[in-house]
């Protein structure tokens, strides 16, 4: 039985590195699948976030590279002033224009997913105060994928994930603290025959 | 309204079947993808089919929304039928997306490092491969004024797309931008003023003809074309990033060639030589700025 989910992809705003790292740390250092992450962040912001999440996970943390194998275990994170999209083995990487005023742009990163890993990605959307990521959950929820949305109500920023509820019907709306054994649980799952 | 909203068999069912028509239409919007790309190369001679899968897909979707048009397979048509709908799309295809001094830091790291490497040739001769609306043309004129070298410097802009580069050529960039642009000459080490380089006009700065004096922007496709010689350095910043690996490789060999004796190569922040062929034909001039040394 092949595993049903090879891919997280995980966006957040406002309120995201104290998320991430709550996130991040309650992951196991086994977790088999790859973790690509964009947090918004401005062009001029150096490596003190990838350190800070680093020093908070147990599993790799870097900021991608162009043409990176994408491969678990690891956490990917957006570098400012790029977008960052995935392939179907790779990590890509793009300057072209902002999309809702961000670069990186959680949308771009959560279609790319969408339309090269289908129904075996995982989407999670936390903490944030625009309207990025709801477009790209659409997408992974109609090519099969599975949608998580962080509860608002446990938010720094509801905004982000209210607005996404209001248009992806969501399979799970969870508290900060019950995404990571839900991303345990998830990635045990095998694929419908 | 959101949360798990059936359970048990209907739901396990229902997540098959949605497996099922997902599989299938990305498996058709695949075919189409790849019909149009052999449609653009078979009629128009311009090869994407080696792009990068991703940001490529994604243009041509935003074409799509652009246009109004509604499939990739109309689109086909068009681009077989209308010469017109081939042009708007070779425009919407190509990322002209540039900035003054982008990433001072390695404009700095340029000065600090590359410079007096130069300062010990007669003549340097410099390619900037995909320079797009050659604002870091202009941004490298600038910064070789500064530290004596430019008189010396023959400066090869090559695009692929002629349009970007008559834009080039005028050097008029948006009055908007250059505060922005000033801020990045700075943090990239200029020793001036960024409004000593430009007269602006309307809403434009125009830029002193002497920064193009020394610079010859031509079109070249790095898909296509052969390379051409005797390079000191190469400037090809954010360009690679949109080819996939087979094509990067191929014009990584293409500058190979392009060399003089222990060349420079520059490339985007987050571009690298690791994952390719070439990793050790280059030393490390800075790991960060992605400046790279040929060995021989």
């Amino acid at each position: 039985m092949t595993a049903r989910y090879q891919l997280v992809v995980v966006g957040t705003s406002t309120g995201g590195l104290h998320a991430l790292t709550r996130l991040l740390s309650a992951l196991p250092a086994s977790y088999r699948l790859p973790i690509v992450i964009v947090q918004h962040r401005s062009k001029d912001s150096d490596e003190r976030l990838s350190g800070l999440l680093r020093a908070a996970s147990l599993l790799p943390v870097r900021e991608a590279e162009d043409k990176e194998p994408l491969q678990g275990p690891g956490v990917y994170l957006g570098p400012p002033d790029y977008h960052l999209l995935v392939e179907p083995s790779s990590i890509a990487l793009s300057t072209e224009e902002p999309v809702t005023f961000s670069r990186p742009s959680i949308d771009v990163l959560f279609e790319s997913a969408a339309y090269f890993h289908g129904s075996s990605v995982i989407g999670v959307l936390l903490t944030g105060a625009n309207q990025d990521g709801t477009r790209g959950l659409q997408e992974i929820k109609q090519r099969g994928g599975y949608v998580i949305v962080q509860d608002p109500a446990s938010a720094e920023s509801g905004f982000m994930p209210n607005n996404a509820l209001r248009n992806v019907p969501a399979d799970r709306v969870l508290g900060l603290d019950m995404i990571a054994p839900e991303l345990v649980m998830r990635a045990t799952d095998t694929e419908a025959p | 309204m959101a949360g798990p909203t059936s359970t048990g068999t209907e739901k396990w069912v229902s997540d098959a079947r949605a497996q099922r028509f997902s599989s299938a239409t990305s498996e058709l919007e695949r075919l189409e993808m790849e019909l149009l790309l052999l449609a653009i190369f078979r009629h128009h001679g311009f090869d994407f089919r080696s792009y990068a899968p991703a940001s490529l897909h994604r243009r041509i979707r935003r074409h799509l929304e652009n246009t109004g048009i509604p499939t990739i397979s109309r689109l086909t048509e068009l681009v077989l039928h209308q010469p017109a709908a081939m042009q708007r799309l070779l425009h919407d295809l190509s990322v002209n997306v540039t900035a003054m001094f982008r990433d001072p830091s390695f404009f700095l790291e340029f000065r600090t490092t590359v410079v007096p490497l130069l300062k010990t040739y007669p003549t340097v001769r410099i390619w900037h491969a995909g320079c797009s609306t050659g604002e870091e043309v202009y941004a490298m004129s600038i910064l070789l004024e500064e530290e004596g070298l430019y008189e010396r410097c023959r400066i090869y802009a090559t695009d692929m797309d002629s349009t970007v580069l008559d834009h080039a050529r005028q050097g008029i960039f948006p009055l908007s931008r250059m505060k922005e642009y000033t801020s990045n000459y700075f943090g990239g080490g200029g020793k001036r003023s960024l409004n000593d380089y430009y007269t602006a006009k309307y809403d434009g700065a125009l830029f002193a003809p002497r920064l193009a004096k020394n610079v010859l922007f031509t079109q070249h496709n790095l898909a296509m074309d052969r390379g051409f010689s005797e390079f000191n350095v190469i400037v090809c910043r954010n360009v690679l990033i949109y080819f996939d690996r087979s094509l990067k490789d191929h014009v990584l060999e293409l500058f190979s060639e392009s060399f003089a004796t222990l060349g420079v190569l520059c490339l985007g922040r987050k571009e690298s030589l690791r994952f390719t062929a070439f990793e050790h034909e280059f030393s490390v001039l800075s790991l960060r700025e992605k400046i790279f040394r040929r060995n021989k």
